[in-house]
């Protein structure tokens, strides 16, 4: 018997499905038609150079910005083809963890972890307390609940921003460089909440980032995103070993291979003015 | 062959326009889920409103100051200061009261909401809303043009207010003109519908004009430190403009 077709039926081991994905930006082709599948209840990272759309990827999901082809389905919902208010449904149930934190400067840090339950919830006082300050200690930050955003390091917005992400228990978070400005501590912690969250509540995480060392401790599934491509996927420890110039080149950090260290640009002599010289 | 570029920027300027418009579309959508926000309206119109008041009041002030001593200059050719208090109530209530105010929203205000709302563009804190399923279009975008409907006509009724009071100060207290005729001329000659409250319309339109102006350059600013510069500036100088312009319009349906 022939199995079921995977766009139009995923299967229950997969939370967000994408096929055929393309994005031109400009004269740029970002994505030149993705695939990729998130299994449900695992850590999946997206990996890949800088400006290689990873973060670009995140808000295609979430249908933040629209794609100029494909399709995008999260828990069997055709992301694309979503009404406004079906889309902002679907996102009561994703956390989301921004690059730059993206915290409410006007509110506190307390405040800004309740946001999502006030805005959502009809709670009492103390209830909300209760899950903002369980949420806030798992990301060692209870202390600092009376803080503004401008008192805090760019490592503690994350972690609140984080604190915030989860603090409606979703059932897929994407985190866009969880460890960006992390000290080894807090890094530490975030990878330990990361695994926790998806060991204990089931919660699928997709997570963009470049630090492999953190990404291989937490990881279950890794995407390599490079030229517009998905070029290797698998386990952390596989990719490691791949001998593909793409994986060897990524992990490996080499200026050299298929990804250009140099943005296109003309011939450096030129530009310095030895050709001049030399004519 | 191009465009000449004098219709390109009649085009863009009509694009401007068409936007503005849809985007005040949108507002009004949103105006229903926006009610649930009422605590950060009332926040906005204290913001607004309350924090205007002290340049509202210094302005009316001294604009009444200079009204009166201007307009008793002028009616002391012709013999008739005891019309003071009449003339200068009529230029507030109709025209001083709520173009200054508006202009002056428009900078206090005005400028303040669109730094704000541009620089929560740039920040990607309206983006986190989004993904937190809060449309920012009722939680930070009504609120403020709501609060603009509604502080816009207190202020300029203070204006008037501080206005009267100070051509009183000049007119009365300072150059010898008595109190009761300047009172009395007063109230005989304004007419509470045509004068006291053609005034409050127009500054609920002012108000709702520059509020829009205001929260649609911090939407749609580039988010860049530069794009809210420019978005601000916009913000004050197509208020300027747009609020005289209306104010003409509405002179003309209104006399």
């Amino acid at each position: 018997m022939p199995g079921p077709e995977p766009i139009a039926e995923p299967t229950r081991d997969v939370l967000v499905q994408v096929r055929g994905l393309r994005t031109v930006l400009g004269r740029k082709t970002i994505f030149d038609g993705i695939e990729l599948d998130i299994p449900r209840g695992k850590v999946t990272a997206v990996m890949g150079p800088s400006g290689c759309g990873k973060t670009t990827l995140l808000r295609h999901l979430t249908g933040q910005r629209a794609a100029d082809a494909g399709s995008i389905r999260i828990d069997g919902a055709e992301v694309t083809r979503l009404s406004r208010q079906a889309l902002f449904d679907l996102r009561e149930r994703i956390g989301y963890l921004f690059q730059n934190s993206a915290l409410l400067t006007d509110y506190d840090v307390f405040e800004n972890v309740a946001f999502p339950l006030r805005q959502h919830l009809k709670l009492p006082e103390e209830i909300v307390r209760n899950i903002v300050l369980t949420k806030l200690e798992a990301v060692g930050l209870r202390g600092a609940a009376g803080l503004m955003p401008a008192e805090l390091s760019g490592g503690m917005m994350r972690r609140v921003a984080l604190a915030r992400a989860i603090i409606r228990d979703p059932m897929l978070i994407l985190y866009d460089e969880p460890f960006v400005g992390l000290d080894p501590i807090a890094l530490n912690q975030v990878l330990r909440l990361i695994r926790t969250l998806n060991d204990t509540l089931g919660v699928t995480s997709v997570l963009v980032a470049h630090e492999f060392s953190a990404v291989a401790r937490v990881a279950d599934l890794v995407y390599l995103l490079a030229g517009g491509k998905i070029v290797a996927h698998g386990p952390p420890q596989q990719l490691r070993e791949d001998p593909s110039p793409w994986t060897r080149q990524f992990f490996g950090g080499e200026a050299d291979g298929p990804v250009p260290f140099q943005y296109p640009a003309r011939d450096y002599a030129t530009d310095l003015g030895f050709a001049q010289v030399a004519r | 062959m191009s465009t000449p570029r004098p219709w390109a920027g009649i085009g863009d300027a009509l694009a401007r326009v068409g936007a503005h418009g849809l985007f005040l579309l949108q507002i009004l959508a949103a105006l229903p889920a926006s009610l649930r926000h009422y605590r950060e309206t009332v926040r906005q119109i204290w913001f607004t409103g309350a924090m205007s008041l002290v340049i509202i009041m210094t302005c009316g002030l001294f604009v009444g100051m200079v009204l009166g001593l201007q307009l008793y200059y002028v009616l002391s050719i012709f013999g008739g200061t005891a019309a003071l208090g009449t003339v200068v109530s009529l230029s507030l209530y109709r025209e001083l009261g709520p173009v200054v105010t508006a202009l002056l929203f428009a900078g206090r205000a005005g400028t303040s909401i669109t730094a704000e709302i541009g620089l929560m563009r740039a920040t990607d804190q309206l983006a986190a809303m989004e993904m937190m399923a809060v449309d920012p279009l009722a939680y930070v975008a009504a609120p403020r043009f709501i609060a603009g409907v509604v502080a816009m006509p207190l202020l300029a009724c203070v204006f008037n207010a501080l206005g009267i009071f100070g051509a009183h100060l000049v007119g009365v207290s300072w150059l010898g003109l008595d109190n009761g005729t300047f009172w009395s001329n007063m109230t005989s000659s304004v007419d509470v519908w045509k004068d006291v409250v053609n005034g409050v319309w127009k500054s609920v339109v002012f108000g709702a004009v520059v509020a829009l102006i205001a929260v649609f350059q911090g939407y749609t600013t580039a988010p860049t430190s530069e794009g809210v510069a420019y978005a601000t500036t916009r913000t004050v100088v197509f208020s300027s403009i747009v609020v005289l312009a209306v104010d003409f319009v509405m002179t003309a349906f209104l006399m």
